[in-house]
């Protein structure tokens, strides 16, 4: 008995080094080195760069509010020290984000379906877009808020938002840079992507690459 | 419910349903020993791999030398993942300079990773070293799902036998698993992951600004090669802490649809190899359709309870389905058939925040972990479980009908059912223990994060998680206070979770094994008796019908007590609370 024990013992041991250096550093370096070499670009990050300079990436949501500025130009910060901030009118928004958009700590905001603090912050993000979309679309109800525009996504930096959230905020990013509204929504059916084969998944709008494209559109 | 929503759930089980038997007839030769195209290519390898580690891999096991053998591998692999994760400052691989998590945290880890659970009290991205994740997390997802599958193989064996003591060799079996089924399958469906956008590199995180001027990280790592491990292992601890919904981790549908088909592919395959090597294939067909039944009826529940939309957001005045907590590239239809698959799989990987499903939407995934992970559950663990819910099933079929019970030929005798009730009883105490002592006392009570019903919830559904080896999350319970949470300064464990959790999925993980392979051990020595005109059929819809009777009451009754006071109460109220 004593003696197999010990057999095992040996066996186990040496079986998890070698299983260790086999799938623990042999099969992800092979992988690496697979995907550097044949998808480059993917296997980075999807990176974005405008003029040389990196941006983003296609897949991570980024916030397009900016910093609220006091009387003297400097930026204001709230009790918790955090900069206080607000949506950017010339941009698309996105989603709200349950981490402020980090995307090397993300995290859910765990809200439960019942809960006050729930309804409370979905009721606060709804009352913030009508006061910001309203003004350019004058038929937007509160129960017409696509359900994405006032929730939280689950991983915090969600790049995408749903066309109906799309297409409210294409009023006011036709007023605010004088475009036409069907040039906008032009722009945005380039840059939402369909289902998967056509079936899986839902459809979005990347908000990065789409406000990317207005910046260019509007600079020239 | 939409039509295109459920075009996606009908086509997922329907390409299940087209490669279950390819897979699993191709399973049933690896574990006959048979040689296949690989055999020819990677049969040296295998060879040596037994020579290094001198073992006689043809000599056969009874089921106590099969466990010795089990117990003392899962031991030395516990001893090398704590170890590596304590030590992890001095590995190589470590762009962002981590230190390791304290010893409470990493001692849950080390259980979670090696009893297949995954359940995760750390965020990968901000406590853990590639290294890590690798050399460490990467090959537990690999041996666990290895372990799983051997087990269930040396239960097919006793159930076969025709009176002999033995039911293979653990070291073998192991073996074959990793080299034929993981290794290949995984190999080629990161290679996939990584064409469709999701991360594969060693290079330290990329600081960018973002168009408002905002200084961030994009962090990489080797993401895809561990995302293909651990869906097909069932194992399910994402990378990153958003696991499954990170868009580096799950980049858009199809991503999403093929993570769901790996992690359903070796479960809905090994009933069919069941079938194979048993020699009754209709007999793998029926445990398949059992199975199968639960799952969509649990699909169907949450879609609707999702789609229906949420007590809060109603509150506010938002129409439209459920949308806290999802990605938009997913939506309600692909959240919902992730978060039932997930939970019936003992997988746990998340594209979706579990904590925000509606109270129904939530009430499906623990009772689908709550049935002990029989809905197809984990690799391995999944149809062996399911095989004592069988003989249960037969057993109480016998008593009804006045017949002597038996399966497949064998009778079932006092010892085996004994067994049985252990090996289907042990999960479900040690759930309402552990939740119990956690929920009443103070030290459990700190992980809490939501009030109300919800608080109660996130208790029950992690201890549920953790006895079934399967680690999903209502993630707001949490067990170690990150080192990069706002207004935290340094990382610090809550022991009393960690402890409880670990050892949790310990006992809840190794019970059951021993358990059923002490049943595969009696069976294999008994005789067959040739089925006559009064032998009860194990193979038609009656017995499918009756075995999803037995789980519901045996496994699912349980609980219902709890599940009225956690998560069906917010679904049937319009209070928040």
């Amino acid at each position: 008995m004593l003696r197999s024990i010990r057999k095992e013992l040996l066996a186990s041991l040496i079986a998890i080094v070698v299983l260790t250096l086999a799938l623990g550093v042999a099969y992800p370096l092979v992988v690496t080195g697979i995907g550097q070499v044949v998808f480059p670009h993917a296997a980075d990050g999807n990176q974005v760069k405008v003029n040389g300079q990196l941006v983003g990436s296609r897949l991570l949501g980024q916030s397009f509010e900016k910093p609220v500025l006091d009387r003297n130009g400097k930026a204001r910060v709230d009790a918790a020290g955090n900069p206080v901030t607000t949506p950017d009118p010339r941009y698309f928004q996105s989603r709200p984000s349950g981490d402020k958009y980090n995307p090397s700590a993300t995290a859910f905001s765990n809200a439960g379906p019942n809960g006050a603090d729930t309804r409370d912050a979905i009721r606060g993000r709804a009352d913030s877009y009508l006061a910001l979309e309203q003004r350019y679309d004058r038929s937007l109800t509160r129960a017409a808020i696509p359900p994405d525009a006032v929730q939280t996504s689950a991983s915090g930096v969600d790049p995408q938002i749903s066309p109906a959230n799309a297409r409210i905020q294409a009023h006011r990013i036709a007023a605010v840079r004088h475009l036409p509204l069907s040039r906008v929504d032009r722009s945005i059916d380039d840059h939402t992507d369909g289902r998967g084969l056509g079936v899986l998944g839902e459809p979005g709008v990347n908000v990065l690459e789409l406000n990317l494209a207005l910046d260019k559109e509007t600079s020239r | 419910m939409t039509v295109q929503g459920s075009i996606q759930i009908v086509l997922l089980l329907a390409v299940l349903t087209a490669a279950a038997p390819l897979l699993g007839g191709y399973m049933a030769r690896v574990f006959d020993g048979g040689t296949m195209r690989l055999t020819r290519v990677l049969g040296p390898v295998e060879r040596g791999f037994y020579r290094v580690i001198r073992v006689d891999a043809r000599q056969e096991q009874d089921w106590k030398a099969y466990a010795r053998s089990l117990l003392v591998f899962s031991l030395l692999s516990w001893l090398a993942l704590f170890l590596i994760l304590r030590t992890q400052s001095v590995h190589p691989f470590n762009p962002s300079g981590f230190s390791a998590a304290p010893w409470d945290v990493t001692f849950n880890t080390s259980s979670s990773f090696v009893t297949n659970t995954n359940w995760q009290y750390y965020a990968g991205e901000t406590t853990l070293s590639n290294f890590s994740q690798m050399a460490g997390l990467a090959v537990q997802n690999f041996l666990s799902a290895a372990v799983g599958i051997a087990v269930v193989v040396a239960v097919i064996r006793g159930i076969s036998a025709r009176s002999a003591k033995t039911l293979g060799n653990f070291w073998a079996d192991m073996t074959r698993t990793v080299l034929y089924v993981l290794l290949p399958i995984a190999f080629v469906a990161s290679i996939f992951f990584i064409s469709q956008g999701m991360v594969q590199s060693l290079s330290p995180a990329k600081a960018f600004t973002s168009l408002e001027g905002v200084k961030q990280l994009i962090t990489l790592g080797p993401v895809a090669s561990q995302e293909a491990i651990k869906l097909l292992g069932t194992n399910g601890g994402g990378f990153f802490n958003v696991n499954s919904a990170m868009p580096f981790e799950n980049p858009s549908g199809l991503t999403d649809f093929v993570s769901m088909f790996l992690l359903l592919l070796i479960p809905v395959s090994l009933p069919i190899t069941f079938g194979r090597m048993v020699g009754a294939r209709r007999q793998g067909w029926a445990i398949y359709g059992a199975m199968m039944i639960m799952l969509v009826v649990a699909i169907g529940i949450v879609y609707a309870a999702e789609g229906h939309g949420s007590v809060a957001q109603h509150l506010a005045g938002v129409n439209g389905g459920n949308f806290e907590g999802k990605e938009t590239r997913f939506g309600i239809p692909s959240s919902s058939l992730f978060a039932a698959v997930t939970t019936v799989t003992s997988t746990g990987a998340v594209n979706a925040a579990m904590e925000s499903l509606t109270g129904i939407g939530g009430a499906v995934p623990m009772a689908n972990m709550m049935s002990g992970e029989v809905i197809f559950g984990g690799v391995g663990s999944g149809l062996y479980s399911m095989l004592l819910f069988v003989i249960l099933a037969v057993f109480i079929a016998g008593l009804m009908v006045g017949r002597t019970p038996e399966f497949l030929g064998k009778k079932i005798a006092a010892r085996e059912i004994k067994l049985t009730m252990v090996g289907t009883l042990a999960t479900p105490l040690l759930i309402l223990i552990a939740s119990g002592i956690a929920i009443a006392t103070t030290y459990g009570r700190r992980s809490i994060f939501n009030a109300g019903p919800q608080g109660f919830s996130e208790t029950l559904y992690a201890y549920t998680s953790q006895a079934n080896n399967n680690g999903s999350a209502f993630a707001g319970y949490t067990g170690f206070v990150q080192p990069n949470a706002p207004g935290n300064h340094g990382a610090f464990g809550i022991t009393f979770a960690d402890l409880l959790g670990g050892g949790t999925m310990m006992l809840a993980r190794y019970l059951p094994i021993l358990a059923v392979l002490a049943v595969a051990g009696a069976l294999a020595g008994r005789r067959v008796s040739p089925a006559g005109p009064g032998t009860m059929r194990t193979d038609n819809g009656t017995f499918v019908v009756m075995l999803i009777g037995v789980i519901l009451l045996v496994a699912l009754l349980t609980f219902v007590p709890a599940l009225l006071l956690g998560p069906i109460v917010q679904g049937l109220t319009n209070q928040v609370f």
